[in-house]
């Protein structure tokens, strides 16, 4: 509990109606996509860079923790308050402030929803790539704080590489502005990319400067089925080997297709032990001889079947397999942990061995889905938590799945961050030097451990 | 008298909720007013902390409950379908049960049965003549929709019709052997405030030669009073309506309201028993011309030189029961019409029960988004299938300054019937 002077001093600085220490209020603000729940003291709704920079003083000079949030769509508990405090949602920052068609670049404050930035560059002709599945839901400030990726990713890169300058309340409570509106700038540290990705512990984004694109004429989309995931894993490494990148790669494993048999009443032929979603974008003409090329380099390789789509109604009912797993999934095992490992691409095919092999050993169901194109695997370890044992033998199946991802030379988070959920796992990635050096960024700005204590680094 | 749920009989719905967040893109109260309290995941955690005593029923709980419009649009895009419109009900009921029925807003334990208040609410009734006023049976959903503090916000009301439409039809029409008997469930909209649409559908039936029977004693559907958490009254209600359709065997029961179809197709089926068979039964009268061949019927009328642009309002309680192709199919076979897809067709008009009586104005900003959409299409007119839906968006429409009306397919399909 804070104290009603604190308490006050928020409601002058903010005004009444944007702060809350209901009960009802505090449960709202209490959780985010991971399931976990710690009760803030108060929730807040700042509107300006001006009132951050406030109420970053007031926690310092109190010694309050303050946790940014977004949509609360993130999967590692980046935005839980896990001591108490002050929960700051994004949600009043919500402007599109400008976007510049000559420049092709955009400002937006930080609480716009991707879809909604997505779907106004585009009336003009633009694109914004990144597609994080939750794109319909989840906030830009939210993106760049993890650093969101999605399938066009392959093509197209991740969040950071269209952010090209941010305005930033520092822990203490300084406004700064990092980068801006130019596609070079080499004057002083990058910090718009050491902001990008460090899930709210570095600084407040109040603003984002983003980096826009034409919108390509036109996509199209295939569903290729395979007698194996080898197959399918050849066919990644033969369309890039020869010079094409797809818009998207995106692949699902045989024990997926079971579960979506078992769920939907989507026809999923037998045969079939691996999928593969391969979109392409571009112009128009150029784009049927790239499908056409694509089709014949990955024929010999098993394939059991291939579905086109012309129309955008055609290719929505192709990705419907996709789309359909989460609850098919759900359906099989009532609780999941979905982990988003990644590894060289070449290695997908291995790493899925492994998570097979690691599977039988702990007896507990794991499916793999994901971005084939960038090795983006997310293993989805099933079970059904009130079962007595299985929670713990998932968790050993989870650390070993990270441990054979490293020794791949991969990572333990291509896309969903560390937050709390993996902090415990931070040594098995990153050296303890390496560690040393980024506690030593978080202390020098964070000196009181205000901002988002606990998350990345357990403390 | 069969029983609805309890809040506690949901726990495992609840429970399914994995907190995705996906409901932000769908909720329309949530894109009025921006907090998580306000959208379907907020709720679901709300109803979930009452349930496991967390929280008692505290004035900020009944807001954020209140502020539903059990649209179900969050079910729609829920990847594990938590029924949060039905949770909300639920929790409705629980508080109504514990805190009194005016927890919603004061009118509405006023318009229940107290006859004193009824006639007050009478008086203040600018719009409905007293006399009107007091022919609408106690348990109208249209007493809970026009109480007092609701007829003094300034909005477009339909005047309220001299002479019901039940009152002016026989209770049968013959039609011709061999074709299906139907019972015409007409819902308060088409009985007290639009007779025309009533008409309409009567010439419709009549034109295929169906035999309809129109029951004098069938009641509100309760759907108002399941959005007011008033239980008992619903439960009520699908007792008099079970008793009025189904003493004559009939095929079919049809209606022409949305809000009506969920009543009596969803409401009532979960109160099992003959109420499931009687929801069984009933059908949106859309659906029922298509199955019936309508569409190719008009196909064969001379089609017309000038044609009127009009595009299509999904009303929530069809869209949700996945009645979206019947209505466009049957505007598209029109031969006066222009059929133009609106952006957002399948958003809420932000009706929503007794929601825009206690929230009027995040109620017009949700119906200001969908004017903007209506005047986008480029139509003069947007159709739909629900009167309630006609009125707000008629509203809607009015408050943006647009031209367009709001009227029922049938109204349009009035226009092209052969003349008798
Ligand atoms: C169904 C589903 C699908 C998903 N698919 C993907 C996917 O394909 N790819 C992917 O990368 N992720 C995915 N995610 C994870 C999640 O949506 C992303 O991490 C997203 O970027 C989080 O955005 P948010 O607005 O919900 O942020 P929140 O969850 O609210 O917060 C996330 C982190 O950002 C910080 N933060 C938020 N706003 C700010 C700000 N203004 N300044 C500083 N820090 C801030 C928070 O403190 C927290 O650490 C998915 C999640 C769900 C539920
Ligand atoms: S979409 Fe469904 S599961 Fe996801 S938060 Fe909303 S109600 Fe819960
Ligand atoms: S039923 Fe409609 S208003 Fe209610 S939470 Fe769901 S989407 Fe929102």
């Amino acid at each position: 509990m804070l104290e009603q002077r604190i308490i006050r001093n928020l409601q002058q600085t903010l005004g009444k109606e944007h702060v809350s220490t209901d009960k009802a209020d505090l449960i709202c603000y209490s959780y985010d996509a991971t399931q976990q729940q710690f009760l803030p003291d108060v929730v807040i709704y700042p509107a300006t860079a001006e009132d951050v920079a406030l109420v970053m003083k007031l926690a310092n000079a109190e010694n309050i923790p303050v946790f940014p949030r977004g949509a609360g769509s993130g999967f590692t508990g980046g935005s839980l308050p896990t001591r108490g405090g002050i929960v700051l949602s994004t949600e009043r920052m919500n402007r599109i402030l400008e976007i510049d068609s000559e420049n092709l670049v955009a400002t937006v404050e930080p609480g716009v929803v991707t879809e909604q930035f997505q779907k106004a560059v585009e009336k003009l002709g633009l694109f914004y790539p990144p597609d994080p599945a939750s794109l319909k839901f989840s906030t830009l400030g939210g993106n760049v704080a993890e650093c969101a990726g999605g399938p066009r990713c392959v093509k197209y890169g991740v969040t950071k590489d269209f952010i090209i300058g941010l305005e930033v309340v520092t822990p203490t409570g300084d406004i700064i502005t990092t980068g801006g509106p130019t596609m070079k700038g080499v004057v002083g540290y990058d910090l718009t990319k050491l902001i990008c990705g460090s899930e709210g512990t570095l600084g407040i984004i109040t603003r984002i400067v983003i980096k826009l694109l034409p919108l390509p004429e036109a996509k199209k989309t295939m569903l290729v089925m395979f007698d194996s995931i080898d197959g399918a894993a050849r066919a990644v490494s033969t369309i890039i080997g020869h010079k094409i990148i797809p818009t998207t790669l995106e692949f699902m494993d045989g024990r997926t297709l079971d579960c979506v048999r078992q769920a939907t009443d989507l026809e999923v032929p037998e045969g079939a032990r691996a999928v593969l979603i391969i979109e392409v974008d571009g112009d128009r003409e150029f784009l049927a001889k790239q499908v056409q090329k694509i089709q014949q380099l990955i024929q010999p390789l098993g394939v059991v079947e291939t579905r086109s789509a012309e129309t955008p109604e055609e290719s929505e009912a192709l990705w419907q397999i996709r789309r359909s797993v989460s609850a098919s999934l759900r359906k099989v095992n009532p609780d999941k942990f979905n982990e988003d490992i990644c590894v060289p691409r070449s290695k997908v095919p291995e790493m899925i061995r492994k998570v097979d092999a690691i599977a039988e050993k702990y007896q507990i169901p794991i499916v793999n889905f994901g971005h084939a194109g960038d090795g983006n695997i997310h293993v989805n370890v099933m079970i059904d938590k009130k079962v007595p044992g299985e929670l713990e033998r998932a968790h050993k199946a989870i650390e070993e799945v990270f441990k054979g991802a490293l020794e791949l030379g991969g990572t333990m988070s291509g896309e969903h961050g560390v937050g709390i959920a993996k902090a415990p796992y931070i040594p098995l990635e990153i050296s303890e030097k390496a560690a040393d050096y980024m506690k030593t960024i978080k202390k020098a700005l964070d000196p009181n451990n205000i901002l988002n204590p606990g998350k990345i680094f357990l403390d | 008298m069969a029983k609805l749920k309890n809040l506690e009989d949901y726990r495992e719905e609840i429970e399914q909720c994995v907190k995705c967040g996906a409901c932000r893109a769908h909720c329309p109260v949530f894109g009025a007013e921006r907090r998580e309290g306000r959208v379907a995941r907020g709720k679901v955690a709300l109803s979930k902390a009452v349930l496991d005593g967390e929280i008692g029923l505290e004035e900020k709980v009944i807001e954020d409950l209140s502020q539903c419009l059990l649209c179900g649009s969050c079910c729609a895009g829920c990847p594990n379908k938590v029924p949060t419109e039905e949770i909300v009900a639920a929790a409705r009921r629980k508080i109504a049960e514990q805190r009194g029925l005016s927890s919603f807003g004061k009118g509405v334990a006023a318009i229940l049965g107290r006859p004193k208040l009824m006639n007050t609410l009478a008086k203040t009734g600018g719009a409905l003549s007293s006399l009107l006023f007091k022919k609408l049976p106690e348990h109208s959903g249209l007493r809970l929709r026009f109480p007092a503090p609701y007829l003094e916000s300034g909005r477009t009301l339909p005047p309220l019709t001299a002479r019901p439409f039940r009152e002016r039809c026989p209770e049968r029409i013959e039609g011709k052997e061999g074709m299906p008997t139907v019972a015409f469930f007409t819902g308060c909209g088409i009985n007290y405030m639009y007779p025309e649409i009533g008409e309409a559908f009567l010439r419709a039936l009549k034109f295929l030669g169906v035999t309809v029977i129109i029951p004098g004693d069938q009641a509100c559907c309760g759907l108002p009073a399941v959005s007011a958490g008033a239980g008992e009254v619903v439960e009520q209600l699908a007792e008099q309506n079970l008793a009025a359709l189904t003493r004559e065997p009939v095929d079919y029961v049809l209606t022409a309201c949305a809000s009506c179809n969920a009543g009596i197709g969803k409401i009532y089926a979960d109160l099992g028993g003959d109420y499931e068979q009687l929801a069984a039964k009933t059908r949106d009268i859309f659906v029922f011309l298509v199955e019936m061949g309508l569409p190719e019927k008009l196909a064969e009328l001379p089609s017309r030189g000038v044609k009127t642009r009009v595009t299509y309002h999904d009303p929530c309680h069809l869209r949700t029961r996945g009645i979206t192709k019947e209505p466009r199919a049957i505007l598209k076979s029109l031969p006066q019409v222009e059929f133009v897809e609106m952006e957002d067709a399948a958003t809420c008009c932000g009706l929503g029960g007794t929601y825009s009586v206690y929230h009027y104005e995040n109620s017009k900003r949700i119906g200001a988004k969908k004017a903007g959409r209506i005047e986008e299409s480029g139509a003069e007119l947007v159709a739909t299938d629900c009167p309630g839906c006609i009125m707000q968006l008629q509203d809607a429409v009015n408050h943006a300054g647009g031209k367009q009306r709001a009227v029922h397919i049938l109204e349009l399909l009035n226009e092209v019937l052969p003349e008798e």
